[in-house]
């Protein structure tokens, strides 16, 4: 499958193989009325396989999620059938509200309508902390 | 608007700033006596701590504020369901500052985000403690002369001891610091402070079981209790509770000008026969922490 069999919308490339359902589950791009297809174990010169995500469809997406989920993936946005944008995406400096402190001490097992916020700490390891209790994120 | 919730939060000039007014204090009392007047501190402590509550209500006192507060979270709306940050929108009304302890990690940090008024972490959970550390960093810079050149003990419970992580963390940001990390093998220091504090700072450091190994070698030695609350399985607590026990028999190969810590309160881990003796500075770290906490309420309230 090429791009261009997309008209107006979004392709989430060089996924991990086998990636590709946790980042549409993740984005809840279940929940979409347009069309959506993953692609899995596409061939990949650099990656050997890899996943795809094409999107039907012009939105915003969540690009934390997608670089905490799989900091080495693309996003290519195309319209009229063009691919007008490309860009990787990265490891996020915070992520909020995308995983939830397993910490029991921490505050926010106990306290209502709290953000989680996680905050990287560590690039190379990819190491995420919450930024209440600093608890790292499994 | 400065908060302190974690050490971090001040640089090493603010700490040295923050340690020449509490020596000032020490000094001239009387100046320092009405520089609080009409000012409030609200010591909310949704978990006990009688010890830091009433250093920091000696310290507002002394200054010539006035104190108001709980001691434990059933006297409080808590124990009716009332969020954090709900009560600190409701005490920073009454107060113009708020020290608080609390049993969740990061409590204070939230408070931190809704409050009008400054907020101190007096202590969250296993977590920090900041005003302790500046405790020990005072009582340190007091009894030394410095806080750069020195080898510093920490034994005890180096896993769940927050103090010694704090103190880790404040004294790594001088120069030529060494840490003898003295625990049995169930409580050592946990990896994420000697990667991310001790090796990223080219810290050196060694690790023992055995209390008296590097006895000759040290300018501080920091005990801690192994605190009951942080364990979840009380047969490892009974276990390890009464793995060292410093007395005068372990300390005969020690620097005569050793300065002896505790956060206190102790249990048994460091025998009454050492009170008498000239390096025992636990004791004096208390009064320590009062003109620190003096000091810091002075600076967060921006008191001149």
């Amino acid at each position: 499958m090429n791009i261009d069999s997309i008209k107006n919308g979004i392709v989430i490339d060089h996924i991990s193989a086998k990636r590709g359902m946790e980042i549409y589950e993740a984005l809840k791009l279940e929940n979409l009325d347009c069309s959506v297809a993953i692609i899995t174990n596409a061939r990949s010169k650099k990656m050997g396989k890899k996943d795809i995500i094409k999107i039907d469809k012009e939105m915003e997406i969540d690009v934390d999620m997608i670089g905490f989920i799989e900091p080495n993936a693309t996003i290519n946005i195309v319209k009229d059938g063009k691919l007008i944008k490309k860009y990787k995406v990265a490891l996020p400096e915070k992520i909020i509200n995308i995983a939830n402190c397993q910490n029991p001490r921490c505050i926010t097992s106990v306290e209502k309508d709290l953000d989680q916020v996680f905050v990287l700490t560590d690039k190379e390891n990819k190491v995420y902390r919450c930024q209440y209790c600093e608890m790292s994120l499994k | 608007m400065k908060h302190l919730i974690d050490i971090k939060d001040l640089s090493v000039e603010e700490i040295d700033e923050l340690m020449e007014v509490a020596k000032d204090i020490i000094t001239n009392r009387e100046k320092y006596s009405h520089k609080c007047d009409g000012k409030t501190i609200a010591t909310l402590f949704f978990e006990p701590s009688t010890r830091t509550r009433l250093s920091f209500e000696a310290a507002m006192i002394g200054l010539g504020g006035q104190v108001l507060g709980f001691s434990e979270a059933a006297s409080s709306s808590v124990s009716k369901g009332e969020s954090v940050s709900d009560t600190i929108r409701v005490v920073g009304a009454y107060s113009d500052i708020i020290a608080m302890r609390h049993p969740k990690e990061g409590a204070p940090l939230v408070a931190s985000l809704k409050s009008i008024v400054p907020i101190i972490n007096a202590g969250d959970g296993g977590h920090n403690h900041p005003t302790q550390t500046l405790t020990d960093l005072l009582t340190i810079h007091c009894e030394k002369k410095r806080l750069d050149n020195l080898t510093i003990g920490l034994c005890g419970d180096l896993k769940f001891g927050r103090t010694v992580h704090s103190l880790i963390t404040a004294m790594s940001r001088y120069k030529n610091i060494k840490f003898i990390l003295i625990s049995p093998k169930e409580l050592v220091i946990p990896e994420y402070i000697k990667r991310d504090i001790l090796d990223k700072n080219n810290i050196k450091y060694c690790e023992t079981n055995d209390i008296e190994e590097y006895m000759n070698q040290l300018d501080v030695l920091y005990m801690t209790r192994v605190q009951k609350e942080r364990f979840f399985n009380e047969d490892d607590y009974v276990r390890l509770k009464d793995y060292y026990i410093l007395n005068k028999e372990k300390l005969k190969n020690a620097k005569d000008d050793l300065c002896i810590m505790h956060p206190l309160p102790r249990v048994n881990e460091i025998a009454t026969d050492v009170d008498d003796d000239k390096r025992a500075c636990y004791f004096k770290q208390v009064e320590y922490g009062k003109y620190i906490r003096m000091a810091l309420i002075l600076k967060l309230l921006e008191v001149k």
